[in-house]
């Protein structure tokens, strides 16, 4: 956090430009994104982010909780795609553990999982586009992103903050009837895409302000760490469900879209193909939905069902066991990583056989997309530099953590 | 308690494409080799890395052109101190890789290898920031969470979880 910092980070010594901030209160950096530009008029010459603001030190909290208690801690990290972020912990535990999840499960999350990556690219669209001017595609899209919060709330009780996978599976069944919302919204979802297409797509002022702005090669990209459709939208053909599948996303049928172009609007259209994408594979869980059980069977991590809890002593004894004194993983370390909306999460989890991690670092596709913004914009006008950021599609509360 | 680095046998590993480039160029470079949980970790010697970084980068076989993450352990209180983790990804291979390079708590310092990738710059300036590792020949180290003026670094075991008060 640079604001306590008494000297400009950029030398403008010369005559001609100037620092410019912006931020962090500025709507168009999605949050509390600071960045010091500095300009030759209007046009920008160098970039400098500056973070921390938003900084709660969720690593450190982590290593003070139970395996358990760390899931609601992952939500808060990526306020846009919470299951997803849960996902990525649980299966990192389950490594540790050597844990075998259940079929239904694993179906469960890939569909809760692409719902959200539905809802988040519905938050970047319009944010994105509204950014640039069009605001009729906020209205849209926020009209679609309630149906999913709702469908998140039905599952989970909460709309954003789901916490709704555990370690060994996920914690409830869902309600009756879910499973026909989320057809109905399957079903309805591929017209409402044509029509934020209809709005977008081939309107002139939005490919005035898009094609050819804030262009970045693959090479660059990728020596930048850049991920997922920031990498995808410069021609590389990398998506972590496919290429290193986990939670048997090995069995759905997808497309990766790849755009080659590097700019704002090959961005987009990653983006938009990918809620088609997501869609389907919504729908193709939900077809091959398969029966059985929703937990592992591991009494020492997994807690007993509610009804068994009150009837049986023994699994009244692991209840009582797993929520005082949590579950003990056994030594080690792993990094695993999934496709986030905004490209690859990672958590590292390292263990020392202990009931708390000995520590947890999230790996921020934000912070390593963030870095590629410099490259983008230098040399371009202020005003592309709001398109560029939209179309990283930030989220801060992820690259502060 | 400490965890021991449970070291594997070099041996059987060494069809995997990321050791057997090192151990080609120059086998005191690696320390010690861990595989678990499909995972492998090599430990290098803290003077080479910058150089494995770039070789296995450039390796026309198997190129560990991608960065995916840089990040630090803290073992307090043995000695060496601190582990500086570097997680690899090959698009070409589909590979990962670990790399770790132990630090000793007094002066803890690494080569940077903001040069090799420079994806690694905002990753080496959270880890300087947060546990106090100075990554020598970076561009611009500064902290990036925490304000200019905060003492001590929030990640190492010694701080306590609630902060000085």
């Amino acid at each position: 956090m640079a604001h306590m910092t008494p000297t400009p980070v950029m030398d403008a010594s010369q005559d001609r430009t100037m620092i410019l901030n912006m931020g962090p209160q500025h709507p168009s950096t999605h949050g509390v994104l600071r960045l010091l530009l500095e300009i030759d008029g209007e046009t920008v010459v160098r970039i400098m982010p500056d973070l921390g603001y938003l900084h709660t030190g969720i690593e450190k909290t982590c290593e003070a909780k139970f395996y358990q208690q760390v899931v609601p801690l992952t939500d808060r990290i990526d306020y846009l795609c919470p299951l997803t972020n849960n996902l990525c912990y649980v299966l990192a535990v389950e490594k540790l553990l050597r844990l075998e999840i259940p079929p239904r499960a694993q179906w469960l999350r890939v569909m809760l999982n692409e719902l959200t990556r539905i809802n988040s690219h519905l938050v970047w669209l319009g944010t994105h586009a509204m950014d640039i001017g069009a605001m009729t595609v906020f209205l849209y899209c926020f009209r679609e992103r309630e149906d999913v919060l709702r469908l998140f709330e039905m599952v989970s009780g909460q709309r954003m903050m789901t916490s709704y996978f555990r370690v060994g599976g996920i914690a409830l069944e869902p309600p009756i009837g879910f499973l026909d919302k989320v057809k109905e919204f399957a079903d309805r979802f591929p017209a409402r895409v044509d029509e934020y297409e209809n709005l977008l797509t081939s309107n002139p002022i939005w490919t005035m302000r898009t094609k050819g702005v804030a262009t970045i090669t693959a090479e660059d990209a990728i020596a930048l760490g850049a991920s997922g459709p920031t990498l995808r939208g410069s021609g590389v053909d990398w998506d972590l469900r496919r290429d290193m599948p986990y939670s048997s996303y090995e069995k759905f049928q997808f497309k990766v879209p790849v755009a080659t172009e590097g700019d704002v609007f090959a961005r987009y259209m990653c983006r938009v193909q990918e809620l088609r994408e997501s869609n389907s594979i919504v729908k193709q869980a939900l077809d091959g939905m398969p029966e059985g059980p929703i937990k592992a069977d591991a009494p020492k991590v997994v807690l007993p069902d509610r009804e068994k809890m009150k009837t049986e002593m023994e699994a009244l004894i692991y209840h009582f066991k797993i929520i005082t004194e949590g579950f003990a993983v056994p030594a080690g370390e792993v990094y695993q990583a999934v496709e986030s909306p905004r490209g690859e999460m990672g958590y590292y989890v390292v263990s020392d056989g202990t009931a708390k991690p000995y520590r947890v670092h999230m790996r921020s596709a934000c912070l390593a997309n963030l870095q590629a913004l410099p490259k983008m914009c230098e040399g371009r006008l202020i005003a592309d530099v709001v398109a560029a950021i939209g179309s990283i599609d930030i989220v801060l509360g992820e690259i502060d953590r | 308690m400490p965890l021991a680095p449970a070291n594997t046998q070099i041996e059987p590993l060494k069809d995997n494409p990321a050791l057997a480039r090192i151990l080609s160029w120059n086998p005191s470079a690696v320390e010690a080799v861990k595989f678990d949980r499909d995972e492998l970790s090599i430990y290098i010697d803290r003077s080479h890395i910058r150089e494995v970084c770039a070789l296995l980068r450039d390796d026309s076989r198997c190129p560990f052109n991608y960065l995916a993450d840089v990040t630090c352990v803290d073992w307090y209180p043995t000695e060496p101190r601190f582990e500086v983790i570097y997680h690899l990804l090959s698009i070409q291979g589909k590979e990962r890789v670990r790399l770790k390079v132990r630090v000793d708590g007094s002066s803890p310092a690494v080569e940077s290898v903001v040069s090799v990738w420079p994806a690694a710059n905002l990753f080496e300036r959270e880890v300087f920031d947060l546990f106090g590792i100075r990554f020598t020949g970076h561009p611009y180290l500064r902290r990036i969470q925490m304000p200019e003026d905060w003492e001590g670094y929030p990640l190492r075991k010694d701080y306590p979880v609630e902060g000085y008060r």
